[in-house]
């Protein structure tokens, strides 16, 4: 890791009572943060409520959001491509707000992107009824190409045929990528030109013309990166400096360091909209400088926390525009502004401090919501008053996803953070290359056929034999599916390796990658969905009779499933050793091809809301399933065929090896508030001790709604009623009302856990 | 001669068989925190408010031994362990099939470590053995009526061998939580809700009262069943009436949820 000798003092009073050395001589905020952050061992009782300005600055957002909601946007600023400094400042509430910064000049203005494709761009722009300028369309199609365009050049005729039948998915190919985490909290510690003199170190490093021929492009490709990266950084003061701040220097203060913090965010999404846009792990970082100026007296606990809500007002308006395609796959207007929060240290010692807790506090001070995506790293040993304040959250708004500290911390470090939904990586250290995923039981049906396509009878995959018989045979199917594995796992990473040389080239994401160390580890983060499909449909093959059904041309769309078998989601090791299985020979398969920049290879078990595209594409399966029918979300077992309760369930997901989907694995629950048992305080007890239950049995990740099934009919009947009912959907919470109607219906249909 | 370990008695002991409705990991709702249930089959009494009537006959049960029931269970001991609970022997009425229902606990209690808890009407308490109940830590016991001419309308059976059941586990000193249904216009009188608390007051050992509104949620199951709901017009109590009811309780010194 790189560790450029500093040029500058900071000046004396930023960095005033803080310890520690290592931390001042190299940019290293983990180091700063272990010297200097106070854990908290005590309960939620020193919180405060919302003061009259921050209902007020809200108030101005919510107002807006029935307009948003019903034109899709609620406005674009179309003919300014954005920049970090190419929009005026804007405000909400000038007289207000403590923390500013809008992505355009105006709250839920979204901004055009147009690096990631001009296509969408334009798309969009026609979807929401705004002009399309033709001098930008001329820049972004002759003179500028853009990421869209570079794919599609390089795409090979293999890719593109399992792009179309929907056997690969949701390759960030015309989007932007997104899943990088930026270490905003370098600009509040260090400010801006300490940052730079650090790059231009990095950058003078590599003045040697290398020797090693397998080194030159590299070599140039970084020096190039780094020369943006500078760029950025002082467009970052520039943009800054337009709302009157000066980031030149470390942050002075609490109230200083969020908004230092913030504006580094600010710009990393006024540049890219990348899918996922997520803040990393702040809130014990911004602890040291509210506990500072507490200590000091010169901030109450009150004012400490309308700092954390306007902040947190501001990563809730984050937006980008996006095409209707994409809504469907990524439903809900999500940014995955993801925060992670809490967890243990190496040495011992909890990260949770206060701010972990005001954090949260705020789904109570603006109420629920499903941004910034709180990510709670539990481990059994964290403090017991932060436990039960997280279950309690939970409990009343649905808004808190939880991630295994114990599983995290010995791979990545106690400074990780969760990227999008489920992707670990040590912030400012690591970043992924986004891979979407493949869709497994599509391509099971593929070894049945032949390689042929079930819905379309197109030859995609290898033409292999067609599995015979009346029957089917479940060494036949086995050896077919394990040739057309080989076929996807080659012809995927083709893609992404395709995809990944196109984003750094035309959309590189330069802010963000200016808040990292130049070395940084890269992983190539591939994804499977349909694993409980593939592994009850493998099942149903050995353990009962399944007899398939042909149309005139030998094509086979349809099963007929006699007798009984196990099925994922009971716990049960006949099946659930299926979709271990199917994990790690998957991963294994992709481990064998080689990856842009020598990324290492990873896998997620996630689906985001893509369960029901996906399901869309698929022909019917020996599993029972009707073609067209969603899949479960994520690595969730299928809807109602997990019969022995949540906890049964959770343990099938948690035997899924998290060293072969080291990009994390997704279990959402949603249970009945009776589900928990009769009294508050015991559902908090309970809520808890399932999460330490889960987290001893090695499950990873575990979304945790407590809802009443007649709530979400009622909000489907009725949105103006729900504005702010939030749900989690596979690694990310949504407002409900803004689902579609189809992707509604799917999660009531999803089994709910009730009492009975 | 060296002491048998559990391994040498379960070698030599007789497999435990009996009839299992379906076994289920559930949450606050079959004693404290999350537990193994294994729900038996069969039931002497027929409740008109039963939400489970598909567990009424042993007929309706697969035929299941203790070994396999207790290796399902054993799946569990470690999210168990950490999130805290136990098992429970439910059913139907458990103590229907007493020895796979003291096997269970049995084996639940000391081969895999856990809290046990026994879930019963108490009709059949008399067949609950000493040994049994030295292995149950907790029993869920369901006092349905102070008035035997209302608990034989509303079970088809006699309140007396309940009552002597829990006196019983008073004098064994064992740990009770008394369930009580609300239904409005059957057991929601004040007498008879008076009658309960005094009685459970009495018992020394009843650590919580759970005061349930009546609830028609089972009202499909009887539909499945091809039955008629007995209460399918019967209201479900106001959170105020509940309310009501537990404060009968807490008046005698009860911890009433």
């Amino acid at each position: 890791m790189t560790t450029a000798p500093h040029t500058q003092p900071a000046p004396a009073p930023a960095w005033e009572g803080f310890r520690g050395e290592a931390w001042r001589d190299a940019i290293d905020v983990r180091d700063f943060i272990q010297h200097n952050y106070t854990p908290y061992e005590g309960d939620a009782g020193f919180l405060t409520g919302p003061t009259e300005r921050t209902t007020e600055v809200w108030r101005r957002i919510t107002d807006r959001f029935p307009e948003e909601r019903a034109k899709g946007v609620y406005d674009v600023a179309h003919d300014i491509p954005s920049t970090i400094t190419a929009h005026a400042p804007g405000w909400i509430d000038r007289e207000r707000e403590l923390i500013v910064g809008l992505q355009t000049d105006a709250p839920l203005k979204r901004a055009i992107m147009p690096n990631g494709g001009w296509r969408m761009v334009a798309g969009a722009l026609r979807t929401y009824g705004y002009p399309v300028d033709p001098q930008l369309e001329k820049t972004f199609t002759e003179y500028r190409k853009t990421h869209n365009a570079g794919v599609f050049d390089a795409y090979t005729p293999d890719i593109r045929a399992a792009r179309r039948a929907g056997v690969i998915t949701g390759l960030p190919d015309s989007y932007g990528r997104g899943r990088i985490i930026g270490d905003y909290r370098r600009v509040a510690l260090y400010g801006v030109d300490r940052l730079i003199n650090a790059k231009l170190a990095e950058k003078a490093e590599l003045d040697a013309a290398p020797r090693d021929p397998a080194r030159l492009e590299e070599t140039i490709r970084e020096r190039e990166e780094l020369a943006e990266q500078i760029r950025a950084l002082g467009e970052l003061k520039e943009m800054a400096s337009a709302y009157g701040y000066d980031l030149s220097g470390p942050a002075r203060t609490g109230r200083e360091a969020v908004q230092w913090l913030y504006f580094a965010y600010l710009a990393a999404v006024k540049e890219q909209n990348g899918a996922a846009m997520s803040l990393g792990r702040t809130s014990t970082f911004l602890d040291v400088y509210l506990q500072r100026d507490l200590d000091a007296g010169l901030l109450t606990e009150q004012q400490a926390q309308e700092l954390i809500d306007d902040f947190v007002v501001k990563l809730r308006i984050v937006r980008f525009l996006r095409t209707p395609e994409y809504d469907e796959l990524f439903s809900g207007d999500p940014t995955w502004v993801t925060e992670s929060i809490g967890g243990m240290g190496t040495d011992g010692r909890t990260l949770v401090t206060r701010t972990s807790f005001r954090y949260l506090q705020t789904l109570y001070n603006l109420g629920p919501a499903p941004e910034p995506n709180m990510t709670v790293f539990w481990s059994p040993r964290l403090p017991r008053g932060f436990k039960e304040f997280c279950a309690q959250v939970s409990i009343d708004t649905s808004s808190v996803q939880y991630e295994s500290d114990e599983l995290m911390r010995p791979r990545f470090g106690d400074d990780t953070a969760i990227a999008c939904c489920v992707s670990a990586m040590e912030v400012g250290k690591q970043m992924q290359f986004f891979g979407a995923r493949v869709n497994l039981a599509k391509t099971l049906l593929y070894a049945i056929n032949g390689g042929r396509d079930e819905k379309s009878g197109e030859q995609v995959g290898p033409a292999t034999a067609p599995v015979g018989g009346d029957v089917l045979d479940h060494e036949e199917v086995l050896a077919r599916f394990d040739e057309q594995l080989d076929w996807l796992a080659e012809t995927y990473v083709h893609a992404l390796n395709v995809i990944h040389y196109m984003h750094d080239r035309y959309a590189y994401e330069r802010l963000e990658m200016a808040l990292h160390d130049r070395d940084v580890r890269r992983t190539m983060a591939c994804g499977i969905a349909g694993l409980a499909v593939a592994a009850d449909s493998l099942a149903a093959i050995e353990y009962a009779k399944v007899t398939p059904v042909r149309d005139a041309t030998g094509l086979v769309t349809d099963y007929l499933v006699q007798g009984d078998h196990p099925t994922y989601g009971n716990n049960d090791d006949r099946v659930d050793a299926i979709a271990v299985r199917l994990v790690e020979d998957f991963m294994g398969k992709v481990r064998k091809h080689p990856t842009y920049r020598g990324a290492e290879h990873t896998q997620s078990v996630l689906t985001i809301t893509s369960n029901v595209v996906y399901g869309r594409k698929t022909g019917n399966t020996p599993d029972g399933r009707r073609a067209g029918e969603p899949f479960s979300p994520g690595a969730n077992p299928m809807n109602g065929r997990d019969r022995h309760g949540y906890v049964a369930s959770a343990l099938s997901v948690a035997k899924l090896p998290y060293e072969h989907a080291e990009d994390g694995i997704s279990l959402t629950n949603t249970v009945a508030p009776d589900a928990l048992g009769r009294t508050a305080a015991e559902r908090i007890t309970n809520l808890v001790g399932v999460l330490d239950g889960y987290v001893a049995c090695h499950g990873f990740h575990m979304n945790v709604n407590v809802l009443n099934r007649d709530t979400l009919v009622d909000a489907m009947a009725h949105p103006e009623k729900y504005p702010q009912l939030t749900i989690r959907v596979s690694g990310y919470a949504v407002n409900f009302v803004r689902l579609t109607r189809e992707q509604q219906l799917d999660v009531i249909g999803r089994t709910f856990h009730d009492a009975l | 001669m060296a002491e048998p370990t559990p391994a040498d008695r379960a070698a030599t002991r007789r497999p435990v068989t009996g009839t299992l409705h379906s076994w289920d990991l559930s949450t606050g709702v079959d004693g404290p925190g999350t537990r193994f249930v294994a729900f038996l089959a069969g039931c002497p009494l027929r409740c008109l408010y039963c939400h489970n009537p598909d567990t009424r006959h042993m007929r309706d049960g697969q035929p299941s031994s203790a070994d396999g029931i207790v290796q399902e269970a054993a799946k569990y001991t470690a999210f168990i362990r950490a999130s805290g609970g136990g098992a429970t022997v439910s059913g139907g009425e458990p103590l229907l099939q007493p020895e796979l229902t003291g096997e269970l606990l049995h084996r639940f209690k000391h081969e895999l470590g856990l809290h046990t808890a026994l879930d019963t009407s108490g009709f059949l308490g008399a067949r609950a053995t000493d040994a049994l109940l030295a292995d149950t830590d907790l029993v869920l016991l369901d006092i349905k009526s102070w008035d035997n001419a209302l608990h034989r309308h509303l079970t088809g059976q006699e309140l007396a061998p309940t009552l002597e059941f829990a006196r019983r586990l008073a004098g064994l000193g064992t740990e009770v939580w008394v369930r009580f249904v609300l239904v409005p216009g059957l057991t929601d009188a004040a007498g008879n809700i008076e009658g309960v608390a005094a009685f459970t007051a009495s018992l020394g050992n009843v650590t919580r009262v759970d005061v349930l509104p009546f609830h028609r949620l089972g009202a499909a199951k009887w539909r499945a069943l091809g039955l008629d709901f007995p209460l399918a017009d019967t209201p479900v109590p106001t959170p105020g009436r509940t309310a009501e009811a537990r404060a009968v309780f807490e008046a005698h010194g009860l911890h009433a949820v």
